[in-house]
């Protein structure tokens, strides 16, 4: 425990809120959970109730790691926080499957992914295990937040364009594009154009703000 | 105390494995119950879908008592044998020899007219899929279908539990003359006419198939019981499934009206 006292939301922390929007996104900027940013975005519900759920995992088990950093031996620190999330993340599908069955036929196999997802491990190793708890939890929902910005602006794309619809409502259909000879693009449907969608965010991203740009 | 020696770690690695495994195990066995019965509303839910009736989770109970009216439990030669075809598995059914199967049928009796549900089991493309398909009383219309399953695709092969993939299986016949050509989700679009396919969905190649040969063998499993009960019906008609023509007529109209 470092000691100092510090407001709550502070700078430093507000900072920790918000800079995974921007300049620290995990997934234009850091790269990391492209996977499931992939492997989710085909239509907006499924990639929502991802975000959140990522949200309070990370959240959570950055504080659980957060509170043990001192106990843990560093030789297995990473089977530690896999163990966490892993648990964490089981005991959320349960409890979903338990009272909000819905829920979780929706989330189905995402839940399982969180547990892979690097954002979560990414954060327990490079932040939570150096940092205090409360840091630690800004930190987490800051990330996921960032995370699931990024999961659905891609889901959007490839909603609207791949099947004609917004969070399942037919948007295209009720304008009349179809009557004019539009057609919807089956290739948004597949994993490649989740890649390009992110490809172009982290273009757009960077030419509007050079000091992302790796120096040659 | 020095976190780093070995004797630590073993204990640490030691206490953490007993508390999480105590603290998942309590949360499993106590959510055993909520979860067993959500999945029973919902096997409820999905078989009264089948024949065309949407009922809210809570009420499915109800509703299913009032609707199906009989459930029959099969063996491989179509006799009826004891037992509770509800609680049938067919997950684990499926592994065993075809012989040594149990195959359920639900009964339900509305409007004046017979449908029988049978429960559908195959595999997709990450996991199992399944769903019931309901037929006419003449045991070749199909008047409903619902699909489910546990871990395709969103978007692709996850488009099988949605209306519009299960809507265009009304009113397909699965009988060609005497002989099952089952339903066929094919590419490149069907029409009207084709009695025996529906459309796939365009990046679910796999699923698609996997419906396609589900359906194709659970509805092999129950002939011999639609023969006898076709000869129950019709003692003086053959025994064999004779699809007569202008029941064949018929089913041509009612298609033709509902698409």
């Amino acid at each position: 425990m470092s000691g100092n006292k510090e407001a709550l939301l502070s700078k430093k922390n507000v900072k920790l809120l918000k800079e995974p929007f921007n300049d620290n996104n995990p997934i234009t900027v850091q790269v990391l959970g492209v996977c499931s940013a992939l492997a989710i975005t085909v239509q907006l519900k499924p990639a929502i109730v991802m975000a959140i759920s990522v949200m309070a995992v990370l959240a959570v088990a950055n504080v659980v790691i957060s509170l043990m950093r001192n106990l843990i031996p560093s030789r297995i620190r990473i089977i530690v926080q896999l163990v966490v999330v892993a648990s964490l993340v089981i005991l959320v599908d349960q409890v979903l499957k338990a009272f909000v069955y819905d829920v979780s036929k929706e989330l189905s196999v995402f839940v399982g992914l969180i547990i892979t997802n690097c954002i979560i491990m990414g954060r327990l190793e490079a932040f939570a295990m150096a940092q205090t708890p409360w840091k630690s939890f800004l930190d987490g929902l800051g990330n996921a937040a960032g995370y699931g910005n990024i999961l659905i602006i891609v889901a959007f794309c490839r909603e609207l364009f791949g099947s004609g619809t917004i969070y399942g409502y037919p948007i295209v259909e009720k304008i009349g594009l179809y009557n004019l000879g539009y057609e919807n693009n089956g290739m948004m449907l597949l994993p490649p154009m989740a890649l390009i969608i992110v490809g172009i965010g982290i273009w757009i991203q960077r030419s509007r703000n050079k000091s992302l740009i790796e120096p040659k | 105390m020095d976190i780093n020696k070995n004797t630590y770690t073993f204990q640490f690695a030691g206490i953490m494995v007993v508390v999480v495994a105590a603290l998942l195990s309590a949360a499993a066995i106590s959510l055993k119950p909520f979860q067993d019965r959500n999945v029973e509303l919902e096997k409820k839910q999905n078989i009264l879908a089948s024949v065309g009736i949407t009922v809210e989770r809570d009420s499915a109970e109800k509703v299913y008592a009032d609707n199906i009216k009989k459930e029959v439990l099969l063996d491989a030669n179509g006799n009826e044998i004891e037992g509770s075809a509800f609680d049938v598995d067919l997950a684990k059914e499926l592994k065993k020899d075809r012989e040594d199967q149990q195959f359920p049928l639900f009964i339900n009796e509305a409007d004046g007219t017979t449908r029988y549900i049978i429960p559908l089991r195959g595999k997709g493309l990450w996991g199992p899929i399944w769903g019931y398909l309901a037929l006419e009383e003449d045991l070749n219309t199909v008047y409903g279908a619902v699909f489910d399953h546990k871990t395709e695709t969103p978007g692709l092969g996850a488009e099988i539990n949605k209306e519009s993939f299960q809507e265009p299986f009304k009113g397909k016949t699965i009988f060609e003359g005497s002989e099952l050509v089952s339903i066929k989700v094919a590419k490149g679009g069907t029409t009207a006419q084709d009695y025996h396919k529906v459309d796939a969905i365009s990046g679910g190649t796999v699923t698609s198939d996997g419906v396609t040969d589900m359906l194709k063998e659970r509805l092999s499993n129950y002939l011999t019981y639609f023969e006898k009960l076709q000869a129950n019906a019709k003692p003086t008609a053959e025994a064999a499934p004779a699809i007569a023509p202008e029941i064949e007529e018929t089913n041509t109209d009612s298609t033709q009206t509902i698409n």
